[in-house]
């Protein structure tokens, strides 16, 4: 069983993202880029998968700038066999990264495609399900356990109030959520192998696409700063305001 | 402009995020249908359709639809979607679920968990953990949306609207259902509730968080939240996260314990009336955009507060 698992090049999450001085765009010309961490999750599921035995094959696939091939060798690193960069310097919404995920299925033909549920920079929460449609496959989005057996999955999935449990039938799509697994550390030597393993680069009109955008950003701002409050002294000095000052408690 | 609106429910009950996706919906047109899909969901329908500014409601019951399948919605919605400039549904897991779906069926980008709607083609809505908002304009001819449901005033109660019952074709069974696991708590709903206490990595454990913070909650009324960072450590489920990627709240009051601030938690709570943090790290950044800052341990502190208000009423 083949597995497909698509990576995103974003922002480090932890760097607090601002606007260039003269607001004419995201000021990311100094920010560290890595795996976006939902991906991460879904590359080190599909490792997993195959150090079971479950899985023949981890093929990485970004859709992305030249600058992605770094972040495919970091999941070649984390164990995946093969990857692919399906190459663009355009803004890569997610329904124009779900018709090239869906081209890239068309050949590689994957039994499961797994995803992060949210790429932390657009935070759009979108591809693993415009995949799915544009495959007509099932799916199954903020997955925090996975079960593969024949042509069949389960997946426990996150939702409000509690979990949910799924049945799917294999090709499928999963989206990682949080718990689904801690991801590894790539170690030296893995790294150094990783450098060896097949990358292969293709362009969106490879497949006779062309990354379009349907949203026109017209603005982009900051959004105003909550100013700090005081200080309280005591716990009775916070009941009091609370009281009286903000008028939250009766 | 028309605009269907997807209803947000477990089929006993309408959830309050629908009457918050009406609101949203107004600010585009003024002939809202709200479509029920479902089973055994009478009842949410009757609710769906007084609320106020909705003009019809449609209902789709069947097997496939009782627990909210992406791949059956998705194919309802579509069928539905002919006559409509625009289809909304709040970001619920739901919404984020089925909607992308949706959108991707009708070859239309989606704008997810929109905060502000300033024209017909016109949304706002955050990136990069709410560090960044960005107004977009739509070149789709359809609009598919999901809007932040607490970004939007609820609708209240009108006079009853019509209801209509529409034709649910047989879907493909690509996905099916095992069990819901639904967490059964006492406590208000997280989204909804006036009043949320927070623990973060600074409780230590899972039992913290039960003996602990849970008293003051309950003392509150209020609903107990958590950080990411709770969360992978493993105290508490992950339905309770706070933050970018967990749930979005903006309660009257919401009380940081042991959380230290991370953006991402900001993210989910930073719209809220008034913030309290409990921290023993007077550098930590929850401070910076707390409206009252307690430098305390929290162990001594929480069941003081707790003991206080108690004692008040």
């Amino acid at each position: 069983m083949k597995i497909l698992v698509a990576i995103k090049r974003v922002a480090d999450p932890n760097v607090k993202v601002r606007l260039r001085s003269d607001g004419s765009g995201l000021d990311l010309a100094a920010v560290k880029m890595t795996m976006n961490p939902f991906d991460e999750i879904a590359v080190e599921e599909a490792v997993r998968l195959r150090e079971a035995g479950i899985a023949s094959e981890v093929v990485v696939v970004s859709v992305g700038p030249e600058k992605a091939t770094e972040t495919l060798r970091t999941a070649l690193a984390m164990g995946a066999d093969r990857g692919l960069l399906v190459r663009t310097e355009a803004t890569t919404e997610p329904l124009a990264v779900a018709k090239a995920l869906s081209a890239v299925a068309g050949e590689e033909q994957p039994a499961l495609i797994l995803l992060g549920k949210q790429a932390v920079d657009d935070d759009c929460n979108q591809t693993g399900q415009m995949l799915a449609a544009k495959l007509g496959w099932p799916q199954a989005t903020f997955a925090s356990q996975l079960t593969v057996n024949g042509d069949r999955a389960t997946v426990i999935r996150e939702v409000d109030g509690g979990s949910q449990t799924l049945a799917l039938a294999l090709p499928a799509i999963v989206t990682a959520d949080l718990r689904l697994n801690e991801p590894r550390y790539a170690s030296l030597p893995n790294i150094m192998k990783a450098k060896k393993k097949p990358l292969e680069e293709r362009q969106p009109s490879d497949y006779g696409l062309v990354i379009e955008e349907r949203l026109e950003v017209v603005r982009l701002e900051e959004p105003p700063t909550r100013a700090a409050g005081i200080k309280v002294k005591s716990v009775a000095e916070l009941v009091e305001r609370l009281k009286t000052e903000a008028g939250v408690l009766a | 402009m028309s605009v269907l609106v997807l209803a947000e429910h477990g089929n006993a009950q309408l959830d309050e995020a629908t009457a918050r996706a009406v609101s949203a919906a107004l600010c585009l047109g003024n002939d809202i249908h709200v479509l029920v899909a479902g089973k055994g969901c009478h009842d949410v329908a009757l609710a769906a359709a007084s609320l106020d500014g909705v003009s019809k409601v449609l209902v789709a019951e069947g097997e496939s639809l009782a627990n909210q399948l992406a791949e059956p919605l998705a194919d309802l919605i579509v069928a539905q979607s002919g006559g409509y400039d625009a289809i909304v549904a709040a970001s619920t897991s739901t919404g984020k679920n089925v909607m992308p779906r949706v959108a991707a069926l009708l070859d239309v980008m989606q704008i997810s968990d929109v905060i502000a709607i300033d024209g017909p083609d016109l949304f706002r809505r955050p990136i990069y953990a709410g560090s960044i908002v960005q107004t977009v304009r739509s070149k789709d001819p359809k609009r598919v949306l999901t809007i932040r449901a607490s970004a939007f005033r609820p609708v209240g109660q009108g006079e009853a609207k019509p209801i209509e019952t529409v034709e649910v074709a047989p879907s493909s069974s690509l996905s099916t259902f095992v069990a819901n696991a639904v967490a059964v708590s006492e406590r208000p709903d997280l989204t909804s509730a006036r009043i949320v206490v927070s623990g973060g990595r600074g409780m230590g454990s899972a039992d913290n968080f039960e003996t602990v913070l849970a008293p003051l909650a309950d003392t509150l009324g209020a609903a107990l939240g958590a950080s990411r960072a709770a969360v992978d450590a493993g105290y508490v489920s992950n339905d309770l996260q706070v933050g970018q990627t967990g749930k979005i709240v903006a309660p009257d009051l919401y009380i940081a314990c042991g959380i230290s601030g991370a953006i991402q938690h900001l993210a989910g709570m930073k719209d809220s009336k008034v913030i309290v943090a409990i921290n023993k790290d007077a550098e930590a950044p929850i401070f910076q955009v707390a409206d009252y800052g307690l430098v305390a341990d929290l162990f001594e502190a929480v069941p003081e507060l707790k003991g206080t208000l108690a004692s008040a009423t």
